[in-house]
């Protein structure tokens, strides 16, 4: 069996296929949505060179990049913290779990008083989405760190400030590298949203922006543009996480 | 007797509501100021005649729950029903699999928020279409996890149901449903979850009625408290059923609860 | 000595069929079998031939990786054989072109155990004859905690889950889910590898006392020398991968095996003999860094 997956890419053509067929004899619903090759012209007469379509991918791509950073940046101690000192945990853990189940878009409008700029506040949401996951990625694994690893260090004489650096740290890595991939699809997911919600620029405002204007060629675009987006970015992580854990298969 | 993680639970509350009150009132950042403070958001919520209209002695507000808990339940039991067969089919076929991993590779990646303004065109009205964006996101958690589960058995207990004479349906049901449970609702957890904020934006960007929509107009009509209300809400519901979710499974799988030791 | 009525039990249901006395002849004919995965061909087992007589307790013994678990699975049908036959009392049950056919008359008691871990003990012994449609629910329950009472007074177990139980009980009772389908061969994939030394040396008789009493075709997969000059009337040696035979010995002790034999004289020389054997070939693995395969 050679490395090309015919089936996979069957069920992709039929899929196209699906979608044409639709779009020509679907009736009164399908009426206005464009095929996949009305879709393809129209990108290349009016979005490939157009450079406030490549602007909206810039600004999009620097909401989500601040957001998740700084969320990996505060959640990470504030995982490794929970998960290290027990005083700590039960007095912030509690207020973490009452916060968490809370969507991020139901931020937008809080966000949207609380910070001066609107780009904060977009940037804040998409730091909420990521900023939960990785906290509790961390503290769940640092509580898995098996004693026994910590137990043969400090028999062996090691200090705590080395303990923590050399086994915590390290132990921790494939924790974080599942907080971050989940993270990452889940602040596409929110940039997007409060782009529709609440910007002037960005993908997420360009998707909005067709549908308000009633021009399903811009949505789709809009659509694919930010699927192609999402998974650059699932990919940079994901390369990161090879990265960081070669021992993996 | 209230033990000592009990006081410090509460003393991380109290702390947490004072320093939003504090930042609320004291902090000398404008924008902070327009934010409601605890107090006020408390009181507005167990009053029996709100100021904005909606607390927990008014009509709208349980109405606005309503239609949020209506759409999420729909959405929620279409992907399990869709989901846990398509994911159990993928896991156990490895020709369905190839057929299937690349079409959903595909789909995935787009979020599922930008399905909204598509939807709306295709489904001609907002309630279909928040419900076809939030069904889209527990869809994929259900599958994915399903798959995983399925995947997950080990070999043997195929082939010792095999050789004790099961028929392919059996193992359907002796086999794979009970061997993939732990996962599936693992799945069937973070697929709930994915609901509630999908539903939320979609109700946020494009809705009549629901909390996301409530969040939106509170703020469209500068009634502060209620957006804080409508928050806190959305929270509670969203953290019941995800508990309602994991108790049923812990009482499906009671097999697993005596073999770990503890509760699922 | 409790198991000696269901044994009996067991015997005189068996004398009652038909081909009891033609139950479980294995012939293995120049078997081989090659995995094809990603292009890569790996040889995992060649050209092996054994025969083995009704009633018989056979031992295959060989280091990590040498195909014996492989040539378990060819016997018990999971999977199909890339060269040679065979045969099950004249019945061809494997070949290069016949697709896999597990079944009861063939039932397989596993290395890591595989007693279904959401089902009790007594769903688990009585799924067999259930799923067969041989007997009833009802049925099927009552003769398994028959059976499972007369194994040791397992049936005080029976409403627990497997996990529950400590690993020697959990074995026995996946031996009593297999015996209940009265199958003509039973096949044991290494099913004390994982235990400790008490408990293995108790399931030793266990076993012994079981075939003791019912005879059945036994095919016992083991890297353990001892445990296999012990048990078996055979002892056939496997050099590493491509697994084939390299060596036969009969085993000339008397039955009952006994505790204290394993100091006697003749088990030290048939030792001796096969010793040096399974040790050049253990090394030849290590060497490679052979793996057990899952």
């Amino acid at each position: 069996m050679s490395r090309i997956n015919w089936r996979g890419a069957a069920s992709v053509a039929g899929f196209v296929l699906l979608w044409e067929l639709l779009v020509r004899f679907g009736g009164g619903r399908f009426e206005g949505i464009p095929t996949l090759a009305e879709v393809l012209r129209a990108f290349g007469d009016k979005y490939l060179t157009n450079a406030q379509y490549w602007q909206s991918w810039i600004v999009s791509f620097e909401r989500v990049g601040y957001g998740f950073v700084a969320s990996q940046l505060l959640g990470i101690p504030l995982g490794l913290l929970l998960g290290t000192r027990k005083i700590f945990h039960e007095v912030v853990y509690p207020v973490v779990e009452l916060l968490r189940p809370i969507p991020p878009l139901a931020w937008v409008p809080l966000s949207i008083l609380f910070w001066p700029t609107t780009e904060l506040s977009i940037i804040f949401i998409t730091f909420i989405g990521p900023f939960f996951i990785i906290v509790i990625n961390v503290h769940d694994g640092v509580r898995n760190i098996r004693k026994e690893h910590l137990w043969l260090a400090r028999s062996l004489g090691a200090r705590p400030r080395y303990i923590f650096r050399r086994i915590i740290l390290p132990s921790l890595i494939p924790s974080i590298a599942v907080g971050m991939t989940l993270g990452i699809a889940v602040t596409w997911n929110v940039v997007i949203a409060a782009e529709m919600i609440a910007s002037d620029v960005g993908l997420g405002r360009l998707t909005w922006e067709g549908y308000v204007s009633h021009t399903a060629t811009t949505v789709i675009v809009g659509m694919i543009s930010i699927g192609l987006a999402g998974y650059l970015s699932t990919l940079a992580v994901a390369y990161a996480e090879k990265k960081l854990m070669p021992w993996r298969k | 007797m209230p033990n000592r993680r009990f006081w410090m639970m509460w003393f991380g509350y109290l702390g947490a509501a004072g320093l939003w009150y504090a930042s609320v009132k004291w902090l000398p950042i404008a924008s902070f100021r327009r934010l409601p403070d605890p107090f006020t958001v408390i009181t507005e919520w167990l009053s029996p005649n709100p100021k904005y209209g909606i607390s927990i002695f008014t009509h709208p507000y349980y109405l606005h729950i309503l239609h949020s808990t209506y759409r999420a339940i729909a959405a929620f039991l279409l992907a399990t029903l869709l989901g846990v067969p398509l994911g159990i089919c993928m896991g156990w076929s490895r020709h369905f699999h190839r057929y299937a991993t690349s079409l959903l590779g595909l789909l995935r990646p787009v979020p599922p928020l930008a399905w909204v303004p598509l939807a709306i065109l295709i489904f001609s009205g907002t309630e279909s279409a928040v419900i076809f964006v939030t069904f889209l996101v527990a869809f994929f958690a259900t599958t994915l996890n399903t798959v995983a589960g399925v995947t997950s058995i080990e070999p043997d207990y195929f082939r010792a149901s095999a050789c004790l004479g099961a028929s392919r349906k059996d193992i359907l049901f002796d086999v794979i449903i009970p061997g993939a449970m732990p996962n599936i609702f693992t799945g069937l957890q973070i697929a709930m979850g994915a609901a509630w904020f999908s539903l939320a934006a979609g109700e946020m960007i494009a809705a009549q009625y629901g909390l996301g929509f409530l969040i939106m107009e509170s703020y469209n009509l500068i009634q502060f408290p209620t957006i804080v209300i409508a928050m806190a809400t959305l929270g509670i519901v969203g953290f019941l059923s995800s508990a309602l979710i994991r108790m049923l499974g812990n009482r499906l799988m009671r097999w697993r609860e005596q073999s770990l030791g503890f509760a699922g | 000595m409790r198991m000696v009525s269901a044994a009996t039990e067991l015997a005189s249901r068996a004398s009652r069929s038909k081909e009891a006395s033609a139950g479980g002849y294995l012939t293995i004919r120049n078997v081989g079998k090659t995995y094809d995965a990603d292009g890569t061909c790996v040889e995992a087992l060649k050209n092996c031939s054994i025969d083995v007589k009704a009633g018989a307790f056979v031992a295959i013994v060989g280091p990590s990786g040498c195909g014996k678990s492989t040539l378990l699975n060819m016997i018990a049908g999971f999977d199909t054989v890339s060269s040679g036959e065979i045969y099950m009392d004249g019945r061809l049950v494997a070949a290069p072109d016949l697709p896999p056919q597990p079944g009861p008359d063939r039932v397989v008691v596993f290395q890591n155990g595989a007693l279904f871990p959401w089902k009790t003990v007594l769903e688990n012994v009585s799924y067999g004859p259930v799923r067969q449609k041989v007997l009833t629910r009802k049925q099927a329950k009552k003769r398994a905690i028959d059976l499972l009472r007369q194994c040791g007074g397992l049936d005080a177990v029976a409403g627990s889950y497997p996990a529950q139980l400590s690993s020697g009980m959990q074995r026995r009772v996946e031996v009593v889910r297999a015996l209940i389908n009265e199958p003509k061969v039973l096949l044991l994939d290494e099913p004390f590898r994982a235990m400790d030394t008490v408990s293995k040396t108790t399931m030793h008789q266990h076993l012994l006392e079981m075939y003791r009493i019912c005879r059945k075709t036994i095919v016992f997969i083991t890297h353990d020398l001892e445990e296999a000059i012990y048990l078996a009337d055979t002892v056939i040696v496997m050099t590493t991968r491509p697994g084939t035979i390299k060596h036969i010995i009969s085993v000339t002790l008397q039955r009952p095996r006994l505790p204290k034999m394993l100091f006697s004289h003749d088990y030290l020389e048939l030792k001796r003999q096969a010793a040096e054997s399974v040790h050049a070939e253990a090394r030849k693995a290590f060497d490679r860094g052979e793996r057990e395969q899952a």
